[in-house]
């Protein structure tokens, strides 16, 4: 085996041993439950509410919607959220010194991140079918619909996490970021059909994959006479693709030339000056 | 030391600089095969940064740095299979198991492995060697401090490095895990001749751990030698105190032995309590230091290049 091959392999070995030690302990169980509790519950709650169009209910469009949401949400803010924690504890840096380990620790966060990302999915999608009513799951492929939008979500979302986690110089300021994901989250047609927005905020919430994702999961999971509610009244398949692959070739591009130059700054004293800075914070 | 003079670390003429101020000036000084180098200075000397660079974590402003034959801001993958590094903080991987930790980091090795030095290192016998074998299934955030850098030294050592690296190795170290840390390092260098470069601002610990010390002084190498050598050199004065007719005499000399010879020649039985004081490395160190921080620093060089010639 040449050591790329090598380092590959070590890096998948790597993301299943960081899958099962994220899913075996308490704290990150809890992190990993809590939101799709919470997400399930209001699903119970309000989801009786009728829209407007052909006896649709509200908890029937959330429920892809939101599934829709995480995958976005897992791939940017987990990825960038371990990138910015590993790089202030100086397991980036380990990598470093090991030789290949840049890219044994990339193969490992993607197997990790992409693992977390569809159990995830899992985890809302297996009690949501109980508790929603008038899903389409019945046929091939509603399923392979849902394959083929969690799979471009993924590649989507993960290099942007990586920029994401590069740029932000802490776990901390990563906090910052929240906000405008969360508001752009209430513009996407997650919560609330996005045909009842205004127009021009539309256009905004269409520039960013976090839409094309709902809508994706919405047209895999829901019947056909639901595509009143969405813009066009179309499941636009096409621009889907279009979009989420525009993205993921963006990310794809960026994500390297920002992960090189985060790494090759990375150094001893670097990681001891944020350590120093941390510390500081807590006293 | 080992017989084979092989040059492992060579730096010649090493200049860094940060915007408009100099961190390293002109710093030059070579290790050799299979030996321990301490580079000793007071905090901001620019002991680190030196360590940085040839780790190839840092690229310098200026000067020939060569690592293995290799210049560090230009190491492969290969190259980097061949060192170690142990930095000062190091606080990763903490949900990992001692154990599987050092096998995963292990694997990346095996393709590098030659017949004369098998890589990786056994996983078992490694956890052994720095004293973790009760320790190997704990998850390592559960290490103590010392555990966890005697973790930090096995990563380090898990691909059979020729070379090891250590910055501060032992800044908050209890003396007895220090003094388990320091046989560790003597190990690696006399049984497998590892090259070692150490940073310390410890003075005793160079002493005790190193062939050879040199000494970093804003960002100029002030000194290099054996320890016997930098105390002899520099400071050069043993002290020389004794009584006679119950008068206190004091005096500094380079010759003791001979002056204490002609002082018993000239006084015989006369003389009482007599003490000789060695110039210590502390002394030498101290004056070194406290003398480039005053300014005499290119003095200081010029006085010490000559002495070591």
């Amino acid at each position: 085996m040449t050591p790329t091959t090598v380092a590959a392999w070590a890096g998948w070995r790597r993301g299943l041993i960081e899958l099962r030690q994220s899913f075996t302990n308490g704290q990150d169980l809890f992190g990993h439950l809590f939101w799709p509790a919470a997400m399930l519950a209001t699903i119970y709650f309000v989801g009786d509410t009728a829209l407007d169009a052909g006896g649709l209910l509200l908890g029937t469009m959330l429920l892809p919607s939101i599934l829709g949401m995480n995958v976005a949400f897992n791939g940017l803010l987990t990825m960038s959220q371990l990138l910015a924690v590993e790089r202030e504890d100086g397991t980036l840096l380990r990598a470093k010194a090991t030789p290949n380990g840049m890219l044994g620790y990339l193969v490992g966060k993607v197997v990790t991140v992409s693992g977390t990302l569809i159990a995830g999915v899992a985890i809302v999608l297996i009690p949501g079918l109980f508790l929603v009513d008038g899903l389409a799951l019945g046929s091939l492929s509603a399923w392979l619909t849902l394959a083929w939008v969690v799979l471009l979500g993924t590649v989507a979302s993960l290099p942007l996490g990586a920029v994401l986690g590069s740029l932000c110089s802490s776990p901390r300021s990563l906090g910052l970021i929240m906000f405008p994901i969360m508001g752009l989250a209430a513009i996407s047609g997650i919560f609330y059909p996005i045909t009842s927005m205004p127009e021009w905020l539309q256009w905004i919430a269409q520039a960013f994959p976090l839409y094309w994702l709902g809508l994706g999961m919405r047209s895999a999971l829901l019947p056909d006479a639901a595509v009143a509610i969405e813009i066009g009244e179309s499941w636009r398949h096409l621009e889907t693709l279009g979009v989420l692959g525009a993205w993921t070739v963006f990310g794809l591009v960026v994500a390297p030339i920002v992960l090189r130059r985060m790494a090759r700054r990375e150094s001893g004293s670097s990681v001891a000056e944020r350590r120093h800075k941390a510390l500081q914070r807590i006293a | 030391m080992a017989a084979d003079r092989r040059v492992v670390l060579d730096v010649e003429g090493l200049r860094m600089r940060y915007g408009a101020t100099d961190v390293l000036h002109d710093v030059t000084f070579q290790a050799h095969h299979g030996e321990v180098l301490a580079l000793l200075g007071p905090n901001g000397a620019g002991k680190s940064t030196t360590i940085e660079i040839l780790e190839g974590f840092r690229m310098r402003s200026a000067g020939r740095v060569e690592v293995l034959g290799t210049d560090p801001a230009h190491g492969g993958e290969e190259w980097r299979a061949r060192l170690g590094v142990v930095l000062q903080s190091w606080r990763d991987h903490g949900k990992w198991r001692v154990r599987e930790l050092l096998a995963h980091l292990g694997s990346y090795y095996t393709c590098y492995s030659t017949d004369a030095i098998p890589r990786p290192w056994d996983t078992d016998d490694l956890v052994r060697t720095v004293g973790l074998a009760e320790h190997a299934d704990k998850k390592i955030r559960m290490l103590s401090g010392g555990q966890r850098r005697r973790l930090d030294v096995a990563i380090a050592i898990v691909g059979r490095p020729e070379v090891l690296f250590l910055d501060e190795p032992t800044t908050g170290f209890d003396p007895e895990a220090r003094r388990e840390f320091h046989d560790l390092v003597r190990r690696l260098a006399d049984e497998l001749e590892t090259t070692v470069l150490l940073t310390t601002h410890d003075l005793d610990e160079a002493e005790k751990l190193a062939d050879r010390i040199v000494i970093l002084s804003q960002g100029r190498i002030v000194a290099d030698g054996t320890a016997v050598e930098l105390s002899r050199r520099i400071a050069g004065e043993d002290h020389v105190r004794w009584t006679r007719d119950g008068q206190r005499f004091t005096h500094s000399t380079a010759e003791s032995t001979e002056f204490v010879h002609n002082l018993f020649k000239q006084h015989g039985a006369e003389i009482r309590e007599l003490e000789v004081h060695r110039a210590s490395l502390e002394d030498t160190y101290m004056a070194l230091v406290r003398r480039a921080e005053s300014g005499q620093d290119s003095a200081t060089e010029s006085t010490w290049k000559e002495a070591t010639r």
